[in-house]
């Protein structure tokens, strides 16, 4: 999460000063993202040295300045919107490597695994959802977080499906290692037609 | 809350000699009043069959299925008949609304067969539909709606009337996510006035509706997640990334 973006995007609004922005940034990420006041003064500071945003003297006598974005701000911020996340490397992923190595350690079922980390996904989208069902219509912006975050753990769970179905396949096809205890529970699957 | 529905010990084979197949084996499951349960697993696994039975549209090869306490195998065809006809609801994947008949028709349909005056049941139709926002949409006919507007009108039709067990297989199998959500939030809903609810679905999305998802695999209840207490915080430990 990008703090100096975010900050951009909420001065491209109009102006604003440290404490309103940062009470905007909680509250339009749903409160997922915390964030402190000192957080929000360094990345303003840094934005000014940079000439992205600009202080000035408000009307009235508050010791507190607002801050309003300047063009080149606007540029950099219209540039990073379209810029793509870093998706050049798979990352390593915990659970992909959980299996691969359930595959391979004697006397682990890899079924078992893979449906544990799947009770695990489907009980974490649950939540996800109960939260969703009792958000207020209006707000969006939870709505679109919460979102993400099925969208994610669901992405899990079809790797999941695929893997098992997978190592289903290629069990049939290749038999079983001395001393493997993968196939100690008994094979059911012509048995069953719908 | 009581249980409005039980499988004991249940049991399903078709065919017989080397083609047997064993569609479901020992399945126990029950089902509170006011509970959504989703059944998850890959083809093949006995979801459908489950469903065929709980609903009453199939009867086990053992075992038992008791309905608000009652067994079915101590009912008579007839008052088997008359649970399905007044207590029970179907939604299924394609709809199954009947062409010639407005919406407000096709949802007082089932009370229109169970004997009551056509007239009252076309109004307790419409009252069901406005209840799920669709009044706009009574006069219509099922070709003139979206696909997520069928199947609002397939639920509305499900839990007209005195319906407490409401069935549904992959629901949502034919809407994009945004229709699904919204026919899933109605089933949640017909569930929190008071139905059980019993899911079909391969959509983890969908299941996440569910107060409870069980997963079924050649044939077995090979696990659950348990029931949900409390509400709940994207900010409590354990729900954040």
């Amino acid at each position: 999460m990008s703090v100096r973006h975010a900050v951009l995007a909420l001065l491209s609004e109009g102006p604003k000063y440290g404490l309103q922005l940062r009470q905007e940034f909680e509250t339009r990420t749903g409160e997922v993202w915390p964030l402190n006041v000192g957080q929000v003064y360094m990345t303003l500071q840094r934005l000014e040295r940079d000439g992205l945003v600009e202080s000035y003297n408000a009307e009235g006598d508050g010791t507190q300045k607002p801050f309003r974005i300047t063009p080149t701000g606007g540029g950099e911020l219209g540039e990073w919107l379209r810029t793509p996340p870093d998706t050049a490397s798979p990352p390593r992923d915990e659970l992909v490597i959980k299996v691969l190595a359930a595959v391979r350690v004697p006397g682990v079922d890899v079924h078992d695994v893979i449906q544990v980390h799947r009770r695990h996904r489907v009980e974490l989208m649950q939540r996800y959802t109960r939260l969703k069902a009792a958000t207020p219509e209006h707000d969006v912006g939870l709505a679109l977080i919460v979102d993400a975050e099925l969208f994610r753990i669901e992405a899990a769970i079809r790797w999941l499906d695929a893997a098992e179905a997978r190592l289903q396949q290629f069990s049939v096809a290749t038999p079983v290692r001395a001393g493997s205890a993968v196939s100690s529970r008994p094979r059911r699957d012509r048995e069953v037609g719908r | 809350m009581t249980v409005a529905l039980e499988l004991r010990q249940v049991s399903k084979v078709y065919g017989a000699g080397p083609s047997e197949v064993h569609a479901l084996r020992e399945v126990d499951l029950a089902v509170r009043s006011g509970e959504l349960v989703a059944i998850m697993g890959p083809s093949g696994s006995g979801k459908s069959t489950l469903l065929t039975i709980a609903g009453t549209l199939e009867e086990p090869s053992s075992g038992e299925v008791r309905v608000a306490g009652t067994a079915l195998s101590s009912l008579s065809r007839n008052d088997r008949a008359r649970l399905r006809r007044r207590s029970i609801g179907y939604v299924f994947q394609d709809f199954n609304l009947l062409t010639g008949l407005t919406a407000a028709e096709n949802v007082g349909l089932p009370l229109e067969l169970d004997g009551v005056q056509v007239k009252i049941a076309r109004r307790i139709g419409l009252e069901a539909l406005e209840e799920l926002g669709l009044g706009d949409r009574a006069g219509h006919y099922p070709d003139d709606l979206s696909g997520g507007e069928r199947q609002r009108v397939a639920i509305a039709r499900a839990v007209v009337g005195d319906r407490h067990l409401l069935f549904a297989d992959e629901p949502t199998g034919a809407l994009d996510s945004v229709n699904g959500e919204s026919v899933m939030r109605l089933i949640h809903a017909a569930c929190q006035r008071g139905a059980a609810g019993v899911v079909v679905t391969h959509d983890a999305q969908m299941a996440a509706w569910a107060d409870r998802v069980v997963f079924l695999r050649d044939g077995h209840v090979v696990d659950q997640t348990p029931t949900p207490s409390g509400p709940e915080s994207l900010l409590e430990p354990g729900s954040r990334r």
